[in-house]
């Protein structure tokens, strides 16, 4: 009997990869724990090994083959000993011909389809990752000022652990891209007190979740001091790292922190939505001279986005953006909630409303004026976040509208959020938990009474 | 006093603290199959995740599989565990059913925690088992407090604290290690050193690299320990326990040990060689270990290939089951947030 040698997924967000290398040809005898080809994620080359023994039948797709999908076949082995009755899936007759491998998948496409007002027309422009954006902010001001540094788990040799520090080891060396051990409260106490020497540090949280470690020297000594001190001690620093929740990995690892950190007086809080935003703010974030909270989110590295192709591309902290115009309802959001919403908006246009999406792309200071003047156009509000709903970032937006704007209001406003539990693991559970584009719509649809 | 669980068979030798660590034929093979369990498991695991049907972060014990079961072997009943994300192992050792440990990993309403955990969060208190965490160092102190519990309620019984080299430079381990000794608390903390943290080895994060002596300012005593040889790791784990339970309170075993995949299903694991992989699962693979004692006691090859075609059988089962178990109710996601308060 035959089994399927199937394509991994090799990471908790991988969908397709390119099937680099084959380390055997068909005829080969293998056991398992061989490693049999290399395959190439977003993220890195992964060697793969086989779990069943027998005999490669045949090769069923080329060396080089690009955009493999998960679970396309491969390979086919021949064996009686293959672990055919306990993985099904896996060891399915392989009676049908290789499957067709899919060549022309596009790239993961982001929803912004509407011409930023800021960027002047004719402005040159190139497609950049989230993830490259964010590594080129702090290649440039690395370049621009010594005393910008990078610290943190894995950022230097391994290249990030998410790779967004990548190749900053080799331009920098190992005085300013420095490996920390897994010591997250005392590395992020080395930053603030090497900020309040007069060094600018950038301090990677391989998640914010691990932060929850290092969350005393956050507020208590960096938020804090500058006002302590009457003034005197300074924190030029900035903590960055992914936040909110990745695919699956469960309630320890998935958390939105921007309203923790949003209610803390001394930080400024940042979370970005596309590539320029990342790159143009982060940038912003290490010149500034106060501790500042960089909210980035693991699922928007990946993703491409047009960026100006200029020199010195700083985005002002503190200034919301409006990426949709719209005349019904008002949809707010920040990081990745942001691409939600414009989807939310194109399926409101389908069915007949108008939505105006605002990013809000720093928490603290908020900018409730760029809202506020939305709301005065469209009188309905919606927000969208990934934490949970109270004492959350869209409660404050509620309280500020209802505050300056309750004459504007024409329904009570809504707000989406994960629901109200620790993030569950299981897949269905996950998927109800989390803010969706469709509850997005449902809200919207709501305050418009339709 | 031998207050350890007594090997079955004759053959062996006490350690030198007198508690009974006696391994004889029947105990390694038992001893074999739970290790031979755990790899082929952990194999399996990697396959689904390769499905797609596990998902997250996912992070194998193979190679490490001497340690969980050997120290498992000295604990008595109520005794504690508690580990980090590395945990399915130790929830094998400690006699999990395995089809409900697939079933976490799958997360299905059969799964451990019925499918809200999933793979760095499990916990089964029947078999003794406090978790599976998912933040590095957090049940070193958790670890200790169960001790505390057991020094408060004097139950007589030992926790054991595992983390790896990379959660022994977190800070609320060494808060953890001074408390412990200071108030004389029955915990044996067990460094799993498999010589890296993620991507970055001992020599690169480690000022001091021999962990056994990470408690010496503590005036914890410690020990290494080859954690490759179960044998080894019994002896070791039966005179830490004897110190932990007798009341002379915290004890650490580093495990020299190595991890054969990366640090999770992600990893490329560039930072070693190859060439380091192999030489490790050819000169020190803790199976083959077992095999090597098993021969000497005339156990052969032969003999083996029932618990061999056994630990397949387990494994089929738990990975079948853990494709077909349903997904959880819908109705389970608000359920276990809060506990009533009794009126």
């Amino acid at each position: 009997m035959s089994v399927d040698i199937l394509m991994p997924a090799l990471s908790p967000t991988m969908e397709e990869g390119t099937l680099a290398k084959w380390l055997v040809k068909e005829g080969d005898t293998i056991k398992a724990g061989d490693v049999i080809a290399e395959i190439e994620t977003d993220k890195a080359t992964m060697e793969v090994e086989a779990v069943d023994e027998g005999v490669i039948e045949a090769l069923l797709i080329a060396a080089g083959s690009e955009n493999v999908k998960v679970n396309t076949p491969i390979a086919r082995l021949s064996g009686e000993d293959s672990a055919a009755p306990s993985a099904p899936a896996v060891a399915a007759e392989a009676a049908t011909a290789a499957a067709p491998v899919s060549t022309a998948v596009a790239p993961i496409a982001a929803a912004s389809s509407f011409a930023d007002p800021e960027i002047p027309a004719g402005t040159p422009m190139k497609k950049i990752t989230v993830r490259d954006a964010l590594r080129d902010a702090m290649a440039e001001e690395m370049r621009r000022d010594d005393r910008v540094f990078l610290m943190g788990e894995e950022v230097a040799q391994y290249q990030g652990a998410y790779k967004v520090s990548r190749d900053l080891l080799q331009e920098f060396g190992a005085r300013r891209v420095i490996d920390t051990p897994i010591t997250e409260h005392g590395f992020a106490g080395m930053g603030v007190g090497a900020a309040m020497a007069g060094l600018k540090p950038i301090v990677e949280f391989m998640t914010w979740n691990f932060a929850m470690q290092a969350i005393d020297h956050i507020i208590n000594s960096a938020a804090k001091t500058l006002y302590m001190s009457g003034g005197q001690i300074k924190s030029s620093i900035v903590f960055r790292g992914p936040n909110g929740a990745a695919s699956r990995v469960g309630a320890q690892h998935s958390q939105d922190y921007a309203a923790w950190y949003g209610n803390v007086p001394g930080l400024k809080v940042i979370a970005p939505y596309d590539a320029a935003d990342a790159k143009g703010l982060l940038k912003a974030a290490i010149r500034d001279p106060n501790p500042i909270v960089f909210l980035e989110h693991e699922m928007m590295y990946g993703v491409e986005f047009d960026i100006p192709d200029v020199e010195d591309y700083v985005v002002p902290i503190g200034k919301a953006k409006v990426r949709r115009e719209g005349t019904d309802v008002t949809l707010v959001a920040y990081s990745r909630m942001v691409g939600f919403c414009l989807k939310a908006a194109e399926e409101l246009a389908a069915q007949g409303i108008s939505a105006e999406v605002v990013d809000l792309r720093t928490i603290r200071p908020m900018d409730h004026a760029t809202i506020l003047e939305s709301v005065k156009k469209t009188n309905r509000l919606v927000t969208a976040e990934e934490g949970w709903g109270p004492m959350g970032v869209g409660a404050e937006i509620v309280a500020r509208i209802t505050e300056h704007g309750f004459d504007y209001l024409d329904a009570p406003p809504l707000r989406v959020c994960q629901e109200d539990v620790p993030l569950p693991y299981a897949a269905n559970l996950e998927a109800l938990s989390l803010p969706s584009v469709d509850k997005i719509v449902a809200a919207a649809k709501k305050v418009c009474y339709r | 006093m031998a207050r350890t669980r007594k090997g079955e068979a004759s053959e062996g030798k006490a350690s030198d603290t007198g508690v009974n660590a006696f391994v004889g034929k029947d105990e390694l093979l038992k001893f074999y199959q739970s290790m031979l369990l755990i790899r082929r498991f952990e194999e399996r695991a990697g396959q689904l995740y390769g499905m797609g049907l596990i998902g997250g972060f996912c992070h194998l014990y193979i190679g490490q599989e001497a340690i969980a079961v050997g120290m498992q072997s000295i604990q008595q009943t109520g005794d504690q565990i508690i580990t980090g994300y590395r945990d399915h192992g130790h929830m094998l050792a400690a006699g999990m059913d395995p089809r409900e440990v697939m079933a976490e990993l799958t997360g299905r309403a059969g799964g451990s925690s019925r499918g809200k955990g999933g793979s760095m969060h499990m916990f089964d208190i029947a078999t003794g088992f406090y978790g599976g965490h998912g933040i590095v160092g957090a049940q070193v102190s958790l670890g200790t407090g169960l001790a505390l519990a057991n020094s408060y309620k004097g139950n007589g019984n030992v926790s054991y604290a595992y983390m790896g080299d990379g959660a022994a430079n977190q800070g609320q381990v060494y808060e953890s290690f001074n408390m412990a000794q200071l108030w004389k608390l029955p915990v044996v903390y067990v460094v799993e050193n498999n010589q890296y943290a993620m991507g970055t080895s001992v020599e690169r994060s480690a000022s001091e690299t021999a962990f056994h002596k990470r408690g010496v300012s503590f005036r914890i005593p410690g020990e290494e320990v080859d954690g490759m040889d179960i044998v080894a790791v019994r002896e070791a784990g039966a005179r830490a326990t004897e110190h932990a339970r007798s009341g002379q309170g915290p004890y650490i075993l580093e495990m020299k040990t190595y991890r054969y995949r990366g640090h999770s299903m992600s990893d490329p694991a560039k930072y070693r060689t190859k060439e380091e992989v192999d030489e490790v699962k050819h000169t020190r693979d803790p199976i083959d270990h077992i095999k090597e004692r098993l021969a000497k006691v005339g156990v052969t090859e032969d003999d083996l290939k029932g618990i061999d075609a056994e630990v397949k059988r387990i494994v089929a089962e738990a990975a079948e089951f853990a494709r077909t178990s349903p997904e959880p109710d819908p109705s389970e996601l608000y359920t276990d947030v809060y506990l009533e308060a009794a009126q």
